[in-house]
């Protein structure tokens, strides 16, 4: 089945086209360390809010050349009280592919230090500039990718065990047990989602290292929205319970717990893809809401959230745009993920497919 | 007589809902390391009678299950405490709601209007290019992460002057006549209007058109058809009725999406809502105001959907049947 939905989505256009956007980011994450030509903390403060490199291939005689850039200086000039950023034409920095750069980890195991591109030691090459303190906004956006792109699909692997279980015990025993489980979940999710989120968020604890405040952040998004799913699980659930086969396995002897995770649940196998499609965008969106606040993936770390955290200073919107570009990321992965989403919906109701 | 009993039901079912709601908010909210005074405390504005009286009132030295009784008693009774400034938050409370609920009510009036019609058209129109452009623009209204967007529109508004930046009102509000009063509100609100409507328009107009798509397949309107009846008819008389009333149920989702999208929204535009009043509640771990907010949001998303129940129990006879 699995496989029949994806001849039907590579068939689609756009669909096609959303995979391979999506298979490119994916790709440039896995491989952040290499394409990124700085590490996540590099950060030269004396290159703060500098444009981006501009990169030339032809020199002052118009003549073609190896790709180089120069370095920007920044000049406080003290009549319009404004910092400007002029190219220094004195030296160039000829961009360099595959040579060594900082040192790190590929794929987390192979120590080296060759880069996809990379300048000499005192060039700077900022492909889309840099932030407050002076990091490359490239290389962040790549490793920011990584926990923004990643949260989501964490957090649905959190929540769906959840929920089927939940979903499943509720609408197999029914009754009073049903009625609780069902008025605790609507409960749940008479909180307005987002409310209940940056509290969850704000009552954690200050002092965590990074990697745990990550996974607490997944299971928080998990929290969220377990209740919603959980109900539609239940529907299917009642619909199928009275089915021959359930009342078969019933017959035999086998234990609740079995007839619910074997018979039952696998049911809502097709439910359950089109609803973590639709769902990675939601969770996206929300993890990068979070940390736009400043409650969720905190600083030195990045995420897309975060680094459009500065896009709140108007002198930022104004005059670095391109301190913008995570916007438009996250804009893109989640516009794609929502077409690849709507074609398998497409795919799976049949009802659709007529006409 | 059967619709009122059915609506006295859907209502009493509201009451274990609250209850259960604010219990898990006190949990959670209970569950912060953080004092819950400790704002209070160090406000010398704050005298420490006042600090002894909400120690007294929220219960403090008795275990928490005693806390949330006291919190309870006291919130049915319309008391919810001082702020860590020492304002009422009740009053903080009346302020913010009004303007929360008028930015999505302007939402959602604007959505449906608009929506509705989209959503037919595209039915009608079902696999035309106009009905594939529309699901392209909805599909990127979706994927716009509110903040940005918002962020965007500011990024407008202070380059082009056109929008103040942000806030209800502008700085002379109050020496203005009433004209001029509902013209700088208008004005305030485009922008943030904006946001949330592109945002929430999608949802809505994607699932007006599977509703019609739905209701045109089915037999009744095949016969509808078949009888020589105009297009015009079969779709406005006929078909259109019933493709309506899932719409309703919708509503009560619209609202809760919008209760929590606008959170982000207010916070960009620094909008007086309830939404950033609880963001800046929790940035100030203010327990009481986080506490009150939280419930008033939940209560009126329990409200919105009540509402949207009734609608559908007077619109739908078919509910009062199975009932």
């Amino acid at each position: 089945m699995i496989k029949n939905i994806l001849r039907q989505l590579w068939k689609d256009k756009y669909a096609r086209l959303a995979v391979i956007v999506l298979g490119v980011i994916y790709l440039a994450l896995i491989f952040a360390d290499f394409i990124a030509p700085y590490t996540k903390d590099f950060s030269d403060r004396t290159m703060a809010y500098v444009p981006p490199s501009k990169i030339f291939t032809i020199d002052e005689n118009g003549k073609f050349s190896k790709p180089y850039t120069y370095n920007y200086v920044r000049e406080f000039n003290a009549e319009t009280l404004q910092i400007n950023y002029s190219l220094d034409r004195s030296k160039k920095h000829y961009i360099k592919f595959f040579s060594k750069g900082q040192p790190y980890k590929f794929l987390g195991i192979v120590s080296i230090q060759r880069h996809l591109f990379t300048t000499d030691k005192d060039g700077r090459v900022f492909l889309l500039g840099t932030d407050i303190n002076g990091r490359d906004v490239f290389s962040r956006l790549l490793f920011g990718g990584r926990i923004s792109m990643t949260i989501g699909f964490l957090a649905l692997f959190v929540l769906f065990p959840i929920g089927l279980l939940y979903g499943g015990i509720s609408g197999y025993f029914g009754g009073k047990i049903d009625m609780i489980m069902m008025r605790f979940a609507e409960a749940v999710m008479s909180i307005p989602s987002f409310y209940l989120l940056i509290i969850l968020a704000s009552i954690l604890p200050s002092g965590m290292t990074s990697s745990q405040r990550f996974m607490l952040i997944v299971i928080i998004l998990a929290l969220i929205g377990w209740a919603g799913f959980a109900r539609v699980v239940r529907g299917m659930v009642l619909s199928v319970k009275n089915e021959d086969y359930v009342l078969a396995a019933k017959s035999i002897g086998a234990s609740k717990l079995r007839i619910i995770t074997k018979h039952i649940l696998p049911q809502t196998t097709s439910y359950v893809i089109v609803a973590m499609t639709l769902s990675v965008p939601s969770y996206i969106l929300s993890e990068s809401g979070l940390s736009f606040l400043g409650l969720g993936i905190q600083q030195p770390d990045a995420s897309w959230g975060n680094m459009l955290k500065e896009a709140q200073e108007f002198t930022n919107i104004l005059y670095r745009p391109w301190l913008l570009t995570p916007g438009f990321l996250i804009f893109i992965s989640v516009l794609s993920f929502n077409i690849i989403g709507d074609i398998i919906r497409d795919i799976l109701d049949p009802k659709s497919n007529k006409g | 007589m059967d619709t009122l009993k059915y609506i006295l039901k859907r209502i009493l079912q509201t009451i274990p809902l609250l209850i259960i709601v604010s219990m898990i908010s006190f949990f959670i909210i209970r569950l912060s390391p953080v004092d819950p005074l400790a704002e209070l405390k160090l406000n010398p504005s704050v005298s420490p009678e006042t600090v002894e009286r909400e120690r007294t009132r929220l219960g403090l030295d008795k275990p928490v299950i005693i806390q949330y009784g006291k919190w309870a008693i006291s919130f049915v009774k319309g008391d919810l405490g001082v702020t860590s400034t020492g304002e009422k938050v009740s009053q903080k409370l009346a302020e913010r709601i009004p303007n929360t609920l008028l930015l999505t009510s302007i939402v959602i009036l604007l959505t449906w209007l608009v929506g509705v019609p989209l959503g037919i058209i595209a039915a009608v129109r079902w696999r035309t290019n106009f009905d594939r452009l529309l699901t392209v623009l909805t599909s990127i209204g979706m994927a716009i992460p509110s903040f940005f967007f918002a962020v965007l529109l500011l990024m407008f508004a202070v380059k082009t002057g056109w929008f103040p930046i942000g806030g209800l009102t502008s700085p002379n509000f109050a020496d203005m006549s009433f004209g001029a009063k509902f013209l700088d509100i208008t004005h305030h609100l485009i922008l943030p209007v904006l946001v949330l409507f592109t945002i929430s328009l999608a949802g809505l107009q994607r699932q007006m058109r599977a509703n019609m798509l739905d209701v045109l397949d089915s037999d009744y309107v095949k016969f509808a058809r078949a009888k020589g009846l105009s297009e015009g008819i079969v779709i406005y008389k006929h078909a259109l009725r019933n493709a309506i009333n899932p719409m309703i149920t919708l509503l009560g989702f619209e609202f809760a999406g919008l209760l929590s999208g606008a959170a982000l929204t207010e916070y960009v535009f620094q909008y007086p809502g309830l939404g950033r009043l609880i963001l800046e509640a929790v940035m100030k771990s203010d327990i009481n105001l986080v506490m009150a907010s939280l419930m008033m949001g939940a209560v009126m998303l329990i409200l919105g959907n009540l509402i949207a129940d009734i609608l559908l129990i007077i619109t739908d006879p078919r509910i009062r049947s199975k009932a």
